[in-house]
């Protein structure tokens, strides 16, 4: 094996271009298929981190009625903060955000709007809940003051015209399906790649919502701390949605865009393994009377079929060591430095940011490789197993059957 | 002690041809000792090249026996029979067949490659190989850099470097002028007297058969002569 192997390496070397050119290309695919592969890693990634940490935490309980999907159900989705969550919300571990329909009223225009009331306290989400925690301090827990203190994302402040200081009225209709509205006044916008916290919401102290909506300690959605085990497993009237449950849609998402990409990939590396393929039958035809030669030296027909694959597959050696010699420099930095992202970019809903950061894993690289490698191997092997039937005198002759 | 290195009884090939069987050799017995310098001699046809095959394990027979250092090639299985190859036969072709990606001492490394000898033993045959050919100065040329005696003593040189019991020649000279005819015929009488290197060859060139000790001359597969020649009978280039 070890001559057969020094022999597939000689013969590699001494085709010169034609091996090299092969090789390039190939060495290409792999490239490309990693650094394709760690762009939807890292989008995924990217989202999932973002989604993480401004809006599904650890993972939540949904009041029984709560669907996101339908905006009817949002005013029956809140019930009584349960027993169960009371302690962990309590010890920092968790905390409740109350959601009601709203309308706003910006320069004589009306914008419906999700009202959301979030602990000021809170440190859970990377929300800048603390903006409210001074203004909040000012009103009477029972007491809904005047000015109701908020904040808005940068997307909400952009379609409502809004700017820090602006004062703005919202309607609002209670639990018992009053009326009432309030001048409520932006503090500060915030900024966040995560549509979903920003989009038609206006974000107010949890209390102050409760008395507005008269729903006292009542919530919609209880966010558990990242890491945090789920209390309860059952609590009567509340669902528990894990984070790989709230997830989902991100992971299919990037699935949806790996498999759309995997076409891409796929045509290239059908190419350069066809092209490998190509240069083997062409190699077995042009050296027939070399296989025949090969033979009387005292090489077995096993040997050469074996001779044969290993040069084939040594293409993907020699690939990957190309690979690894520009594409190692070359996906580095563009991990480190990420991938600017257009403005345009953030309308098609997923929390990524600026930036695009791919990430490069090992199973990535290695699974790109170990799949490459055998493939070639493959395609190798097809041509060659016909020299397993070669008559030797035919093939000196060089006379392929 | 016997010396026999090749002995064939009864041997007969055929190829199927149509709806008939072409007979290449009908019933041959024929046996060589070791340091013989002989040639099938004959017609296009008369089966010279399928004998060196048969003796060569390169092609089976259809019946009858080849002996080659006293083992049955018939009772041997494939990976046995490239042992047999590897150790004790050396081919030398009408062209050449050299592999062109590798240079001369590439070339004449291969068999010993497989031979798996240490890399200095390997470096010493093989310069001593080239030095018996006279081209230990090309050690480093690939085929395409060399004339075709060149390319011819390089495949000598590729044959006699694991000092093989026996040296099988199909037509040597048929692609090569008469000066490196000579020089190439020269160099094997001399391996052949130095070494006792047996040759075998099929050939119907008047140069190779005016150096050969023993002609064997094959008619429709059949021995037609097997005639012992005097060794002045040679004619030396120069």
């Amino acid at each position: 094996m070890r001559v057969l192997l020094k022999l597939a390496i000689r013969n590699l070397i001494g085709a010169g271009l034609r091996t090299w050119l092969n090789v390039l290309v190939l060495s290409l695919t792999f490239v490309i298929i990693i650094a394709s592969q760690g762009i939807y890693r890292g989008m995924g990634d990217q989202a999932a981190q973002s989604l993480t940490d401004v809006e599904y935490g650890g993972g939540q309980y949904w009041q029984n009625a709560y669907d996101p999907y339908d905006p009817l159900s949002i005013q029956d989705a809140h019930a009584p903060i349960p027993e169960e969550l009371k302690q962990p919300i309590a010890s920092g571990q968790a905390t409740a955000i109350l959601t009601i329909q709203g309308t706003l009223y910006p320069q004589g225009r009306f914008l419906p709007v999700l009202v959301k009331g979030i602990d000021p306290a809170q440190t859970i989400l990377k929300l800048p809940s603390s903006w409210l925690q001074s203004e909040s301090m000012l009103s009477d827990e029972a007491m809904i003051p005047d000015e109701i203190p908020a904040f808005v994302g940068t997307r909400m402040a952009s379609t409502a015209r809004l700017n820090p200081g602006d004062t703005v009225i919202l309607r609002w209709r209670d639990s018992y399906g009053a009326f009432d509205a309030r001048t409520i006044r932006i503090i500060q916008i915030f900024r966040t790649t995560v549509q979903s916290v920003d989009s038609g919401q206006v974000w107010i102290p949890l209390h102050i919502l409760q008395a507005m909506a008269r729903m006292e300690n009542e919530a919609t959605i209880i966010t558990l701390a990242r890491n945090t085990p789920s209390p309860a497993a059952e609590i009567p009237g509340w669902h528990f949605k894990s984070l790989k449950y709230l997830l989902r849609d991100i992971d299919q998402l990037v699935a949806s865009k790996t498999i759309g990409a995997s076409i891409i990939y796929l045509v290239l590396l059908f190419m350069s393994l066809l092209a490998i393929f190509d240069t083997q039958v062409l190699s077995i035809f042009r050296r027939i009377k070399e296989i025949g030669t090969l033979v009387s030296l005292g090489l077995t027909r096993r040997q050469i079929v074996l001779l044969f694959t290993l040069e084939g597959t040594l293409h993907a050696v020699l690939a990957a060591v190309l690979a690894a010699i520009y594409g190692f420099p070359l996906l580095s930095k563009f991990a480190r430095t990420g991938w600017g992202m257009p403005q345009a970019f953030d309308s098609y809903g997923l929390a990524l940011g600026e930036r695009l950061f791919p990430v490069f894993r090992a199973g990535l690289v290695i699974g790109t490789v170990i799949l490459i490698m055998l493939l070639t191997t493959i395609v190798s092997l097809m041509p060659a197993r016909r020299l397993s039937h070669l008559k030797p005198t035919d093939a000196l002759r060089g006379k392929l059957q | 002690m016997d010396n026999t290195v090749i002995q064939t009884i009864d041997l007969v090939k055929t190829y199927p041809m149509g709806l008939h069987q072409l007979v290449a050799l009908n019933k041959v017995n024929l046996s060589f000792v070791r340091g013989e310098f002989a040639g099938l001699v004959g017609p296009s046809g008369s089966g010279k090249t399928t004998f060196l095959n048969l003796v060569g394990t390169l092609d089976s027979p259809t019946s009858g026996q080849v002996k080659v250092m006293g083992i049955n090639l018939e009772e041997l299985s494939p990976l046995q029979a490239a042992q047999l190859r590897k150790q004790h036969i050396g081919f030398i072709f009408q062209t050449f067949n050299l592999f062109p990606v590798y240079t001369a001492y590439e070339n004449v490394d291969f068999p010993l490659l497989l031979l798996t000898l240490s890399s200095s033993e390997r470096r010493r045959l093989v310069m001593e190989a080239l030095e018996w050919v006279g081209l230990a100065d090309r050690a480093n040329s690939r085929p395409a850099q060399l004339s075709g005696g060149e390319c011819q003593r390089v495949a000598i040189a590729r044959a006699i470097v694991k000092k093989p019991s026996i040296v099988l020649a199909d037509e040597p000279t048929a692609n090569l002028d008469a000066e490196n005819s000579y020089k190439i015929l020269d160099i094997m009488v001399e391996l052949n007297r130095e070494l006792r290197l047996t040759f075998i060859f099929a050939t119907h060139d008047e140069k190779v058969i005016r150096y050969l000790h023993r002609k064997i001359t094959l008619f429709d597969g059949k021995v037609a002569r097997d005639e012992r020649l005097e060794p002045g009978a040679a004619v030396t280039a120069g």
